[in-house]
């Protein structure tokens, strides 16, 4: 495919499209292929057994196959393989090309590649595969999605407007299943003209049919709300009815497909209904609460095989998912609480590194299945067989605007009365706009039997054309209108340390206000349900000290390692993701009069100016080698390689130097937190340089005749918590980096002797960056190795003992 | 709670209800408490808000009764605080918990905001100053914190200071090194809490409340 010449095109598009479009035709290609040599290759493989059979005694020497082909021996996962290949290079291939991912919510793109692929298919000859076959879908395609959503689901916000939520998801559901339902099968029945097709569809199988197309479909909602940002408490209602509404699609559509075989529901039937949905949604939840529980339980266990921590998590909820299912309670509802439940007690026990892992893990299954679930839609789509009906198409989606519509402004009516920050006129427009259909329907759709409902293709083609609808048109259509709208969008700005604790005091503050009151409202509950989880709960599932530690704490600490991370992965040149570029720093918050108990600080302030440039100097060369030092991390060496670094590279390393500077200076932002007690892993994880750990004596290690400053200027002292100091967490004690860096700080050292004579303190450099993460070695003695190895693959123990070759 | 109860005492009720935005309905219920609360007296000293058995898992407990005793709050930009208040009083702290009401403008919005964001700093600036210094915060994490078995006194210090670094940076970008940051100001306050949404997070319903099923 050769690019359009001319200067204009931009070389990354020009490079792109030949190399996409190859791609592209090597995977389809070989789809093809694949699908089609399936069935072909039976035949030899059964001749040549029978050949052998036939000439078992006779042992005719053949040739011996130097190279055969047999596919049929690895046919189904190849094909998975290249399916899943295929949904990846999609997704790849789109964000090469910019401006098309801007206008076209993916979702939509891959849906016409489906179709691409199908049609190429068929039009090969072969049959396409039913990819869409209900058992994949539900067993393999839905659970990382919707575990992706339990895990990370914004739990504060989903629980402040359950209320409003359920209301959409329960009532919302059943009035539009009902209103499609029945009005279809009217329209249906006054259909003019001799005995219509339509004619003869009973009311039941109508309700049926509304039932599986009035379901939000959470798959289609996140694909499109993951793009337009809106704000959180629009993202949470939408997406929390596409979850809770499962429990409803359950329980109408098993309600009505049982029926229809009898023709008839009576009083009791209702009745039961009412009773088998509490016991679905209900049940399934409480089948996730149990396995939630025995994920944290289980994870509390585990810090001596970190490795299988993430194991532990997917296993659980796709245990959790199955059961539900085998008892036909929701298995969407029992993963989302499965997820939701153990969140807390899970993030609590594992390292951070498994932390990652399921982040990471979860994120790509998801990703992968809703891009393959998009992809065959449309490959469903070719392979029909469809029955079109202008009629029943156009009904059905002109009926599910307006249902959904006057669904939403109802309820919304009603919920405004018990909400205190109520829902306004764009708020329901979005609510009603973004209820997207999606492959949950196609699939439930795909289950019903031939047998019972004769109109199965047509009500088949009417689910499909309502998902290209809503997909199409509505998914399409959000953005602009969220723009043109002025819709609040989604606020990026992180967390900072002072909302979280005016979180923590609003809370009790209203909390408190209600018990004056003496209103036992929402806040009571919630206070309530806290202390019971802190007193009891806690103290089952989370190991060692972590169970005991404040949440404001615990939220202090993840930001201090979070913020370390990015010092250390940014290097150099990018600017501190955290830190508002500003030269405020601790001298200048600390009171000028401190109290005489602190002599440290006081100490500390009367440090000559210079002498602060030089240390900030010796820092910031430090860290620049100790940057260019992971960049060629290697997992299995330990030797570093001090001449690495060319000379060339010192003309960036000076202009580097200068931003690097500045960063040091906003480093000072960072605070120490005291050496904590040992058994908590969250400590070690944010294992920065505690008070006590860093090592920071630069003056008794100079060469020349320096004057040695007060050495307690800059000793730490626990209680000092305002020195400056370098939150630099590199890499565990046990990772090969750690001690590389040891052994590259001395060749370095050794290196730069030539060159400035600045660096010549370096020498005497004593500042151990990952010294901090064995306090332990100050205090006298490895006794404890626990703590120090949260933070690690479990390495060989033997390398805890090679490395510090550095100390003073 | 019948037609009959918002009628008894309705002239002070038009006044407060003007004064305070509540409705009838809600000053009668109020009143309702108040009376519970005080034994039936005229005014509500300390000692019976420590009695309330609820509020003594709170750790912000003092910080709280403090907030109804504190002239700041009484919004007649008074200063200092009462030993006793009546029920006026009662009913203009509790006002400060009122949701907004929907159709509102954004004028009256961010006054709204401004008033909420008013109380919570008189209940943190205790010398009444105008700033929270270093030591008022302190004070309020260690109080946040107080309840938790582990108390790490120098935690608590380092989480006051990394939230004080925070507020300084924000609002003061730049500083020399030997410039001194006082505290915060009601100013930087407000720039501070910022995306916090106040006027839809600090509100506790009024209407529903059924103080006969009540402790005490």
């Amino acid at each position: 495919m050769p690019s359009r010449t001319g200067s204009h095109t931009p070389p990354g598009i020009g490079k792109s499209l030949p190399e996409r479009g190859l791609l592209l035709l090597v995977v389809l290609v070989l789809l093809p292929l694949g699908a089609a040599s399936s069935p072909n290759t039976n035949q030899p493989g059964n001749v040549d057994n029978h050949n052998v059979a036939v000439q078992s005694y006779n042992y005719t020497k053949k040739a011996f196959p130097v190279l055969s082909l047999d596919y049929h021996h690895v046919s189904t996962p190849f094909e998975i393989s290249l399916w899943v290949l295929l949904a990846s290079l999609m997704k790849l291939g789109f964000h090469l090309i910019p401006r098309l991912s801007g206008i076209v919510p993916e979702s939509c793109l891959l849906i016409v590649v489906g179709l691409l692929v199908g049609g190429l298919i068929k039009l090969a000859g072969e049959e396409v595969p039913p990819v869409l076959d209900s058992n994949s879908f539900f067993l393999c395609l839905l659970p990382p999605i919707i575990l992706d959503a339990g895990y990370f689901l914004p739990i504060r916000p989903f629980m402040e407007n359950l209320g409003t939520i359920l209301m959409f998801a329960v009532v919302g559901t059943l009035w539009n299943a009902f209103f499609v339902g029945g009005v279809l099968y009217a329209v249906c029945q006054i259909q003019p003209g001799s005995p219509s097709v339509l004619n003869s569809i009973e009311l039941l199988p109508c309700l049926l049919f509304g039932s599986i197309i009035s379901a939000v479909d959470p798959v289609a909602v996140l694909a499109v709300f993951e793009e337009i940002h809106i704000n959180e408490l629009l993202h949470i209602l939408v997406f929390g009815e596409s979850l809770l509404n499962d429990a409803v699609t359950v329980v109408l559509y098993h309600l009505f497909e049982e029926y229809t075989g009898a023709g008839t529901v009576t009083l009791l039937d209702c009745f039961l209904g009412v009773v088998s949905f509490l016991v679905v949604s209900l049940g399934g939840v409480l089948v996730g609460a149990i396995y939630g529980f025995l994920t944290a339980f289980t994870s509390r266990f585990t810090s001596h095989t970190r490795v299988i921590e993430p194991l532990f998590v997917f296993v659980y909820s796709y245990m959790a998912y199955l059961s539900a299912e085998m008892f036909h309670l929701s298995g969407i509802m029992a993963l989302i609480s499965c997820g939701a439940v153990m969140r807390p007690y899970v993030e609590a026990n594992i390292s951070h590194k498994s932390h990652t892992t399921i982040k990471y893990f979860l994120k790509m299954w998801s990703s992968v299945s809703e891009t393959l679930i998009f992809i065959f839609l449309g490959v469903a789509t070719v392979d029909g067989p469809h029955s079109w009906n202008w009629t029943f198409v156009t009904v059905t989606i002109i009926l599910c605007l307006v249902s959904r519509v006057i669904g939403v402004v109802g309820l919304t009516y009603v919920i405004n009365k018990f909400r205190i920050v109520k829902l306004t006129t764009k708020d329901q427009f979005i609510v009603a706009y973004g209820g997207l259909r999606g492959a949950i329907a196609f699939s439930l759709g795909f289950l019903l039997e031939k047998e019972l409902f004769p109109m199965r293709e047509m009500f088949l083609t009417a689910i499909i054309t309502e998902i290209f609808f809503t997909v199409f048109v509505q998914g399409m259509t959000i953005k602009p209108l969220v723009e043109l709208l002025a819709v609040k969008k989604k606020q990026e700005a992180k967390r900072t340390i002072n909302e979280e604790i005016h979180t923590q005091f609003l809370d009790h503050l209203l909390t408190g206000i209600e018990d004056i009151c003496g209103h036992y409202g929402h806040h009571h509950w919630k206070d309530k349900l806290n202390r019971f989880n802190k007193k009891y709960v806690k103290k089952c599932l989370i190991a060692g000290e972590r169970s005991r530690e404040p949440q404001l704490i615990a939220f202090y600490h993840k930001m201090e390692m979070k913020q370390a991370i990015e010092l250390v992965e940014s290097g150099g040149g990018v600017k501190l993701p955290a830190s508002i570029p500003s030269t405020v720093s601790m001298q200048n918050i600390q009171p000028k009069k401190p109290p005489p108990a602190k002599p440290a600080e006081r100490a500390l302030s009367q440090l000559p100016k210079g002498r602060e440039e030089e240390i900030r100097k010796i820092l910031r060369s430090n860290l620049q080698r100790t940057r260019q030092r992971l960049r060629s991390y290697n997992r299995h060496t330990l030797v570093a390689d001090p001449y690495e670094d060319g000379f060339g590279e010192f003309v960036i390393k000076t202009q580097k130097m200068i931003e690097l500077e500045k960063k040091i200076k906003d480093m000072n932002n960072y605070l120490t937190v005291p050496a904590a007690p040992p058994d908590s892993p969250t400590m070690c994880r944010a294992r920065l340089a505690s008070g006590r750990g860093t090592d920071f004596k630069p003056a008794q290690q100079q060469k020349g005749n320096k004057s040695s400053p007060d050495p307690q200027a800059y000793s730490m002292k626990p209680e000092s918590g305002g020195l400056p100091t370098i939150q630099v967490d590199l890499a565990s004690p046990q990772s090969p980096d750690s001690v590389s860096l040891m052994d590259e700080f001395k060749a370095a050292s050794k290196q730069q002797q030539k060159k400035k004579q600045q660096e010549e303190e370096d020498q005497g450099l004593m500042m151990k960056p990952s010294g901090a993460n064995k306090p332990g070695e100050e205090d006298g003695g490895r006794d404890q190795p626990r703590r120090t190895r949260c933070l690690s693959d479990p390495g060989p123990s033997a390398d805890e003992e090679e490395d510090e070759p550095f100390l003073p | 709670m019948g037609a009959l109860q918002s009628l008894r005492g309705q002239p002070e009720y038009v006044d407060l209800a003007e004064k305070t935005g509540f409705s009838y309905e809600q000053i009668g219920v109020l009143h309702k408490r108040f009376k519970q609360l005080s034994h039936n007296e005229e005014t509500l000293l300390r000692e019976h808000f420590r009695k309330i058995p609820d509020l003594e898992c709170n750790p912000i407990r003092s910080q709280i009764i403090e907030a109804f005793f504190d002239r700041r709050n009484f919004r007649e930009n008074g200063e200092g605080t009462v030993e006793e208040i009546g029920f006026e009083e009662f009913l203009v702290i509790m006002s400060h918990f009122r949701p907004p009401s929907l159709h509102i403008t954004e004028e009256q919005r961010e006054s709204v905001r401004r008033d909420k964001l008013r109380f919570l700093f008189n209940m943190h600036d205790t010398d009444n100053d105008g700033t929270i210094t270093l030591e008022e915060y302190r004070h309020v994490v260690e109080e946040l914190l107080s309840l938790s078995e582990t108390l790490e006194k120098d935690t608590a210090k380092s989480i006051a200071d990394a939230a004080m670094l925070e507020v300084a940076s924000i609002s003061m970008g730049h500083m020399e090194p030997d410039e001194f940051y006082e505290g915060i100001t009601f100013e930087h306050f407000l720039k501070l809490l910022n995306g916090f949404e106040i006027e839809s997070r600090m509100n506790v319903r009024f209407l529903y409340m059924d103080t006969t099923t009540l402790c005490k």
